[in-house]
């Protein structure tokens, strides 16, 4: 259990560093800032495209990271090196999307409150969004790391792993869209199924995914 | 080094086939080492050394046969899987914390190939030779009883060398396994050396 925590304190300290853990941040805000000045002024309409469009701000920003997260590893032997330990490539890719996670989603949760600020978000989506990209963000890292997996050492990597995620995600963009309705109920509770169901899952694909690609 | 296991340490390979792509690069391949062995797997570049040291850690599958061992393992290899914006120190420490191994043991393992000095260093900053040292002193401070060495002698200077091969017969000596794949010859007395090029069974 420990070993596992350094694995997660590394994979952060590597998003600190490598600039991980800002750029989806940076994204998210700019997409927030330069959304109003391509619709104009136009306060209702803000109001009503606005958490749509903080939804999918969020959901592109976690692929700028994806190039980090399993490659500089996979060439540095790391991977190899923890295998012979004994770590199955399930645990090294859970370890790597809790890591992912908290690096990408805690900031980007973090942000929110200046995005909304930022696009008008009326006040009664608020809290609807925040609980919404909470759940959603750990489903979020996983396709992440997966993709990350899928991809590694491919040419164009990132170009595919844009291609991969947009129908992986749109479960969660058309649950997580769903609660800025006025009852967000039924959608909150579809879009923390979806998202369980992704996150439990993901460390078996990505597994699988780093397996394959070794041989 | 100490040794954590309570069994002897043996490694047996039983008539495996390895295949890359549609490519069968180790075929009929058996082999067998205990205790104190010190094998030299000999081959030309391409003769499948790589592969089959893979195969014995398990990074690769095994086509057929049989790979048995006891005794944990330790590889060294081209990728030194040590964190670039780390000093060598504390990339090290990271392995050494996995691996259970003590702070002295570490020490040990660092004085025996001479990077004491070069501790502070970023490993980025470290030559070729000093970063190959680096993933050789992680398994030998690993605590593992057989080590797989892949070309362990690349970018060594000579002084070097002859402390990796102090190394390495201390390990044999002290109820270890060596394996180590290498185009040329090694400078320690091998009990048992492996041709890969042809015939490709144990010499």
């Amino acid at each position: 259990m420990k070993a596992i925590w350094s694995l997660i304190l590394r994979d952060i300290r590597h998003a600190w560093t490598g600039g991980g853990l800002w750029l989806p941040v940076v994204f998210y805000l700019a997409v927030a800032t330069l959304f109003p000045f391509a619709v104009g002024p136009d306060h209702a309409l803000l109001a009503r495209t606005g958490g749509g469009i903080l939804w999918i701000a969020a959901l592109l920003s976690s692929l700028l990271p994806i190039e980090r997260l399993i490659l500089p590893d996979m060439e540095s032997g790391m991977i190899d090196q923890l295998s012979i330990r004994g770590w199955s490539e399930e645990w090294i890719c859970a370890a790597k999307i809790a890591a992912h996670f908290i690096a990408f989603g805690g900031p980007l949760l973090l942000a929110t409150p200046v995005a909304v600020a930022l696009i008008g978000v009326p006040d009664t989506q608020i809290s609807a969004l925040f609980m919404g990209l909470a759940f959603a963000l750990p489903a979020l890292a996983g396709l992440g790391v997966t993709i990350a997996a899928l991809t590694a050492g491919l040419r164009g990597a990132s170009a595919l792993g844009g291609l991969l995620l947009v129908p992986l995600a749109i479960p969660l963009l058309i649950f997580g869209a769903g609660t800025l309705d006025d009852n967000p109920g039924r959608a909150l509770q579809l879009l923390a199924a979806t998202s369980l169901a992704m996150t439990a899952l993901s460390p078996f694909a990505a597994g699988a995914a780093l397996r394959a690609g070794r041989s | 080094m100490s040794q954590r296991q309570d069994e002897p340490a043996s490694l047996t390979v039983r008539n495996i086939a390895i295949q890359r792509g549609a490519r069968m690069v180790i075929r009929d391949f058996s082999m067998e080492a205990r205790v104190g062995d010190i094998v030299w797997l000999r081959g030309s570049n391409g003769s499948g050394k790589t592969s089959l040291l893979r195969a014995i850690a398990g990074l690769l599958p095994v086509a057929v046969g049989t790979v048995e061992r006891t005794g944990k393992l330790a590889m060294t290899d081209d990728a030194i899987a040590l964190d670039y914006d780390q000093s060598l120190d504390d990339a090290l420490r990271y392995w050494a914390k996995l691996d259970g191994a003590s702070g002295a043991e570490l020490e040990a393992a660092m004085t025996s190939l001479d990077l004491v000095p070069l501790a502070e260093l970023p490993v980025r900053m470290l030559s070729a030779g000093q970063k190959r040292r680096g993933s050789l002193a992680r398994t030998i401070a690993s605590g593992a009883a057989i080590w797989l060495l892949d070309e362990p002698y690349n970018g060594l200077d000579q002084a070097n060398l002859t402390r990796l091969d102090a190394a390495i017969e201390r390990h044999a000596a002290s109820q270890g396994i060596v394996i180590i794949a290498s185009h040329v010859a090694p400078s320690v007395n091998v009990a048992n050396s492996v041709m890969l090029d042809r015939t490709r069974k144990a010499a």
